[in-house]
């Protein structure tokens, strides 16, 4: 029986893998389909990520002549981890084999892994933009990585674990508690889930602007197949993010490993909430204005602040 | 283990010997320079490896003792090996055996007689540091830390030619002394006045002494081995004196000197003095996240790489004392785990730090061998023409941002933990801190992927800022083994931590009486307490992402392509792309400075709009250095001025002062 429940759980890792890559850019194109109708445009639907990616691999790669292994290695590095992160995430059935390899201190790490190795490259090739890219990278990052660090901690001080899948199952399974400190957490969490994944009011996907890019801006040297990947990233990402959102704030629905006859009605219901959780952050984008680069730190601060107040929250109040 | 009544402390004191030998040879041999570089490096470096195995031998068996038959009559010196001492023996030997294997190729170009001295003074320096580690009584001590501060000036000082690298110099040898007097200070507290008799090690551990004088004690040896530390307000040496001295010595100094004073703290705080104070934590806690804060923040906005480094070694030593302060409030509440587990953070993140940092810093040398250059400003797209030296800085430069899976995230990773499982302290206040305190460190980690990004982004990325790069060569065979190797110590501490946390838990039961051991019973896994709590295995997650990425790769090529054209950058279509547009390390720094402006004291001098030679100038300064250091100075300086008024050369005067103060004694008796 141990074996097959081993066996089952590799399965379920297997499984949530595939669905991972295969998911993230129909959420992308979700996302963009409802800016689209919030602007009153017709959009170009929601397979059409699917459509861009199949184009660039087809496209030859063109690299700058001064382009070192360094810049070449960095998108497989940056899709791997990111792929990864997201596959750890209990989204659909807690107890996945790997989250045991990276808690979510590790899961930190591995954004701070791939963020470090893309500003790197974007430094490679020694153009203006690429710096100024990098530069305005590393500056989000280093208040939004310490603030999504606090909401972590706040959730797995509740729960008394580092592990995804042992604070999903505190907070999904037990009796239905109001954590106030969540709150804090997660108004923090959205703010770092908008500058991490390069969204209005901090970043703009969509733009091409000297003075507002900051993804954009470290990825300007890429194309074709290396381009893709990084693409594929980033949806990766924005599906890794909201599924720990998923996984903290409303983590009701995911069934344990071995529960097959639970399977369907978990996949549902987590369909239902990235479609809610895509709208929502499409309503946001849309509402908001694309704020001055210095503006950002204070926002981001902001969200540091409210971490750091939901985890006081918790030692005060005990929960 | 015990081979023939051997004990570690024989074959440390062997090793010992043999590197005083091989520095005077070195002395002799200074005719041959050849001859020093080829054999006398390497052999030091050999007797370096054999000290870490010795420190490692040295875990795993009881402390051993040892009198010599030295020292003034009636104070022998006496010497001491237990796990605490052959812990840092292993940092101190591992960092070394790479240093001095660089060393063998760095200083190839030395003139002989600089070289011959050099390399006594280098013998004497790790002599030094070895012996403070071994040292068991307080007289002991206080020579051989003595000596490790005096060689290390005048390694500091082999540009002696330059008035900058004097100056560096006399402002290092001052602190080191101020330091050295706290310590001497804490000693004499400690022995409480029982005399000569207890000048050993052992009688202070039984010294009966009250709260108070115990608190003075530990006050002291926070002060004087901060001073060496290069805690704040005491850290104004540090970037000084790390860009003055060799890369060699530069990385000897930061990743194993610097932890000498750790070493200190942890034998007063934990083996001498007999009881702690919750306060004590406190007051070292909050003293750690304020070294680590303002080391990291001016690392961002330095241009010169050395010094860029000098304050990443402040941040990281003011991690250190954030786990020195945790461990000991953890143990003074009795929570004992816990306080094991902050200590092997603790412990374990300054092992790391002795290898990222010594890898970066020699790094550097060879940078400034191949260029000529500190200023990372006139560097970069040193990738294409150093790629040994741009691949093994960029081992070094990932751990010591903290990333997994190298060493540098496992250390932080077991801080976060300590921090994580703190809550339940009986006191409300501390249980407040605590959090704000995790949040600290988490920025402090953040801000040093910052700062790493720039200082490799800058120096290897890019186009190069300068013609002269064009001709800059890769570091020597010699050169890359020393990397090399502290490159593979940096990856097999990251990739094995259930093995060194095996290790190191025979210090905490030797300093503390518990040990953490690994709740997953599984050398892949870390589980520091439970598994259910917190488990991390950086080789499923190394294995993990690499399969990911080979398979990626394979697939794209298999079903698509794998053609590749080269052509000019795009760069938004811009044309005139010149070297010169890309971030100097000035401007990668600029948005730290302007968050974090109050905090710096900064000289600007910007052109007017119609400057016909515009020349843009701004400096970045230590605020603290005109707050505390510069009144210190104006106040010695009017001391010294009045005690100037008593002499005028005269031999009529001074005589005259002889004669009144005898006839003053006289009244009194």
């Amino acid at each position: 029986m141990e074996n097959f429940n081993l066996l089952f759980a590799i399965l379920f890792q297997l499984a949530q893998l595939l669905l991972v890559v295969l998911l993230a850019p129909l959420l992308t194109g979700w996302v963009n389909q409802c800016q689209a109708w919030l602007q009153n445009r017709s959009g170009a639907g929601v397979l059409q990520p699917y459509r861009v990616l199949r184009k660039l691999f087809h496209k030859d790669a063109v690299l700058a002549h001064n382009a070192s292994w360094l810049f070449r290695v960095t998108p497989y590095i940056v899709f791997g981890c990111m792929w990864l992160a997201a596959a750890i995430i209990p989204i659909i059935a807690v107890d996945l084999p790997f989250s045991q390899a990276a808690d979510v201190i590790a899961l930190v790490g591995v954004f701070a892994l791939a963020r470090v190795f893309i500003a790197l490259a974007a430094m490679d090739i020694g153009t203006s933009f690429g710096t100024l890219g990098a530069r305005r990278e590393m500056l989000v990052s280093f208040l939004a990585e310490p603030a999504l660090l606090m909401v972590l901690f706040t959730a797995s001080m509740i729960s008394h674990s580092t592990q995804l899948p042992r604070i999903v199952d505190t907070l999904a399974h037990h009796q239905f508690i109001l954590y106030p400190s969540l709150a804090f957490a997660g108004l923090a969490f959205v703010i770092v889930l908008l500058a991490e994944n390069a969204r209005i009011p901090v970043d703009n996907p969509s733009t091409h602007l000297e003075l507002t890019m900051i993804h954009e801006a470290m990825i300007l040297e890429y194309s074709a197949r290396h381009l893709a990947l990084i693409e594929w990233a980033s949806s990766l990402k924005l599906l890794a993010y909201i599924s720990i959102g998923i996984a903290l704030f409303v983590p009701y629905g995911i069934v344990e490993v071995g529960n097959w006859a639970g399977l369907p009605l978990a996949v549902v219901i987590l369909l239902l909430k990235l479609l809610c959780a895509g709208a929502g952050l499409a309503v946001l984008e849309t509402v908001s204005a694309k704020m001055r680069i210095f503006r950002a730190p204070e926002f981001l601060g902001t969200a540091f602040l409210l971490a750091v107040l939901g985890l006081l929250i918790h030692f005060l109040l005990g929960a | 283990m015990q081979a023939a009544g051997i004990l570690p402390l024989d074959v440390a004191g062997w090793l010992v010997q043999f590197w005083i030998a091989l520095g005077v040879a070195g002395l002799l041999l200074q005719r041959s320079p050849q001859l020093i570089t080829r054999f006398i490096f390497p052999l030091s470096a050999l007797v370096s490896l054999l000290l870490a195995a010795t420190g490692l031998w040295a875990l795993a068996v009881p402390a051993n003792i040892m009198v010599l038959p030295l020292g003034l009559p009636d104070l022998p010196f006496h010497l001491r090996l237990d796990p605490l001492s052959g812990f840092f023996l292993i940092l101190l030997g591992g960092a070394s055996f790479g240093v001095s294997l660089y060393s063998a190729g760095y200083f190839k170009s030395m003139a002989g007689g600089t070289l011959g001295l050099l390399c006594l003074e280098y013998h004497l320096f790790l002599v030094g540091m070895t012996l403070v580690l071994l040292a068991d009584d307080a007289y002991m001590f206080m020579v051989a830390w003595e000596t490790m501060a005096l060689s290390s000036y005048f390694l500091v000082t082999t540009d002696h030619y330059i008035p900058d690298i004097r100056k560096a110099g006399y402002l290092y040898l001052l602190i080191a002394h101020v330091g050295a007097i706290a310590i001497l200070l804490c000693f004499g507290v400690m022995q409480s006045g029982l005399g000569i008799a207890a000048y050993t090690f052992d009688a202070m551990r039984d010294a009966p002494l009250t709260p108070f004088w115990s608190s003075v004690a530990f006050l002291l040896a926070l002060f004087g081995f901060g001073a060496k530390a290069g805690v704040l307000p005491m850290h104004v040496w540090l970037p000084e004196a790390h860009p003055a001295a060799p890369s060699p010595v530069s990385a000897l100094m930061s990743g194993v000197m610097l932890k000498t004073a750790i070493y200190g703290i942890l034998r007063v705080t934990f083996d001498l003095l007999p009881t702690q104070l919750w306060w004590w934590g406190v007051l070292a806690l909050g003293l750690g996240l304020i070294t680590a804060v303002f080391g990291v923040m001016f690392a961002a906005v330095q241009g010169d790489m050395k010094r860029l480094l000098a304050y990443s070694s402040i941040e990281n030593i003011g991690l250190l004392l954030v786990g020195i302060g945790l461990t000991i409030i953890f143990h003074v509440y009795g929570k004992d785990t816990l306080a094991a587990l902050a200590l092997i953070a603790t412990l374990y993140h300054s092992l790391n730090h002795a290898m990222f940092k010594s890898l970066l810093f020699i790094g550097t040398g060879s940078i400034l061998h191949a260029t000529g250059e500190r200023n990372m400003g006139r560097l970069g797209g040193l990738i294409h023409r150093m790629p040994w030296a741009a691949a093994l800085m960029l081992v070094g430069v990932l751990a010591i941002s903290g990333l997994p899976p190298l060493n540098g995230f496992v250390s932080e990773w077991l801080m976060l933990q300590a921090f994580l499982l703190s809550p339940g302290l009986p006191n409300n206040y501390i249980n407040m801190l605590v959090p704000v305190a995790a949040a600290v460190i988490a920025l402090a980690a953040a801000l040093a992927a910052y700062v790493m990004v720039k200082f490799y982004g800058v120096i290897f990325l890019g186009q190069p800022r300068e013609k002269a790069l064009e001709h800059a060569h890769d570091a020597g065979t010699w050169e890359c083994i020393g990397m090399g190797w502290l490159a593979l110590a940096c990856a097999v501490l990251g990739l094995a931590p259930v093995m060194v946390v095996g290790q190191l838990d025979q210090v905490s039961q030797m300093l503390l009486g518990t040990h953490l051991g690994n709740a997953a019973n599984d050398w892949v896994f870390l589980a520091p307490m439970d598994t259910e709590r917190a488990s991390y295995s950086p080789l499923y997650f190394l294995l993990a992402v690499l399969g990911v990425m080979l398979m990626t790769s394979v697939l794209v090529r298999r079903f698509y392509h794998g053609r590749l054209r080269r052509s000019p950058p795009w760069d938004c279509g811009f044309p005139a792309q010149t070297p010169r547009m890309q971030d100097s390390a000035e401007g990668f720094g600029q948005p730290i400075r302007r968050i974090f402006e109050p905090f710096f004291q900064i000289e600007r001098d910007v052109p007017s709009p119609f400057d016909t030679h515009p020349r843009y100038h701004g400096q970045t300064e230590d605020r603290l250095w005109y707050i505390l250091y510069l009144p210190i100075k104006h106040i010695t300086e009017k001391l010294a001025a009045l005690a100037g008024l008593l002499q005028h050369g005269r031999i009529h005067l001074y005589l005259t002062y002889t004669f009144v103060t005898l006839i003053v004694l006289l009244v009194f008796v």
